[in-house]
């Protein structure tokens, strides 16, 4: 498991940079559809920043709350995805085809653009999930294994 | 002009350094740099949503994957022992590259606007996508609206690549 940093720079540092990190990384996200960018990069930009405040602070801390928390959210992202096509789908339609997204007083690029904007937001999830996930699964250290599993044999 | 031909040196100086030397850790930055050097390269041809991508996982997430992978493994791991190169290699890779250079002559000059890629489909996305979805950048577009079932898929497998990475690494709980 990750040790907290103890150098003062580092952990000042760390406090300045983490959330212009997020904010930037949901800017991204949202801005997807103007500028460079979008679903995936946001959700790698707040990934990486919840991995350096794991790496900085410490999986225990509490500056790493919201890093913890996050994995509880493991394929929400794929549901929000799969849900906006399957709305499609009951609204008579193909699979993820925006048109058939059936929101009232809307035209059909207006749609479109909703459409656009959700599915953005399922991938931006998955990969801030899926990042955080792996960084946590490749620190997790083989000390941590209850000792007394090979006694029950 | 001016840009490119530094750059692309130092993605050869940098891409060669990641092979050569000896340190796993120092290999890993350096691999760190030359994605950074390939994402200004992408920015520079024009593809900013693919140096943006470059950018951020190339020399951010995967430099810190590497190097938490790095961290479990002893010393005795990540210095490398190099035996000599077998000699159909020291022949067949220059004769290999060679094949590529003659090949790479075949392709189209950059920005042609009669080569294969631009004229089948991609002028119907550049010209329809605002009036179909409101969104300027049309590489979202396409990515999220014309082909997103493809995003679909994509998002799937990186869903599974967590989980695979949990299943097999987090051992006891």
């Amino acid at each position: 498991m990750i040790r907290p940093h103890d150098s003062a720079i580092v952990r000042t540092l760390g406090r300045i940079v983490i959330p212009v990190a997020q904010l930037f990384g949901f800017y991204v996200l949202v801005f997807g559809q103007f500028g460079p960018g979008g679903g995936f990069v946001g959700g790698v930009v707040i990934a990486a920043s919840m991995i350096l405040a794991i790496l900085i602070f410490g999986i225990d801390s509490p500056d790493s709350t919201m890093a913890r928390n996050i994995l509880h959210g493991d394929g929400l992202g794929l549901l929000i995805f799969a849900g906006v096509g399957g709305l499609c789908m009951i609204g008579g339609g193909q699979f993820l085809n925006y048109t058939y997204l059936q929101i009232p007083n809307l035209d059909q690029a207006s749609q479109h653009f909703i459409g656009i904007m959700l599915t953005q937001i399922g991938v931006a999830v998955d990969v801030a999930v899926t990042g955080v996930s792996i960084a946590i699964s490749l620190s997790f250290d083989d000390d941590e294994i209850p000792q007394d599993e090979g006694t029950h044999g | 002009m001016t840009f490119e031909l530094p750059l692309l040196f130092l993605l050869v100086i940098t891409a060669g350094g990641a092979i050569l030397v000896k340190d796993l850790i120092s290999a890993v930055f350096i691999l760190g740099s030359y994605s950074f050097a390939l994402a200004l390269v992408w920015a520079l041809l024009g593809a900013v949503d693919v140096a943006f991508v470059e950018a951020v996982v190339g020399a951010g997430l995967a430099t810190v994957f590497f190097l938490l992978t790095l961290f479990r493994t002893t010393e005795k791991d990540n210095h490398l022992r190099r035996p000599p190169m077998p000699w159909p290699a020291i022949i067949g890779l220059p004769l290999l590259g060679v094949l590529l250079l003659y090949g790479a002559g075949d392709l189209p000059a950059f920005g042609d606007a009669y080569s294969a890629a631009s004229t089948h489909i991609s002028p119907v996305f550049l010209q329809n996508s605002l009036a179909d979805t409101r969104t300027p950048n049309v590489v979202t577009a396409v990515l999220m609206d014309y082909r997103s079932f493809d995003t679909f898929i994509e998002t799937i497998v990186i869903f599974t690549a967590g989980i695979a990475c949990a299943l097999i690494l987090r051992k006891g709980n």
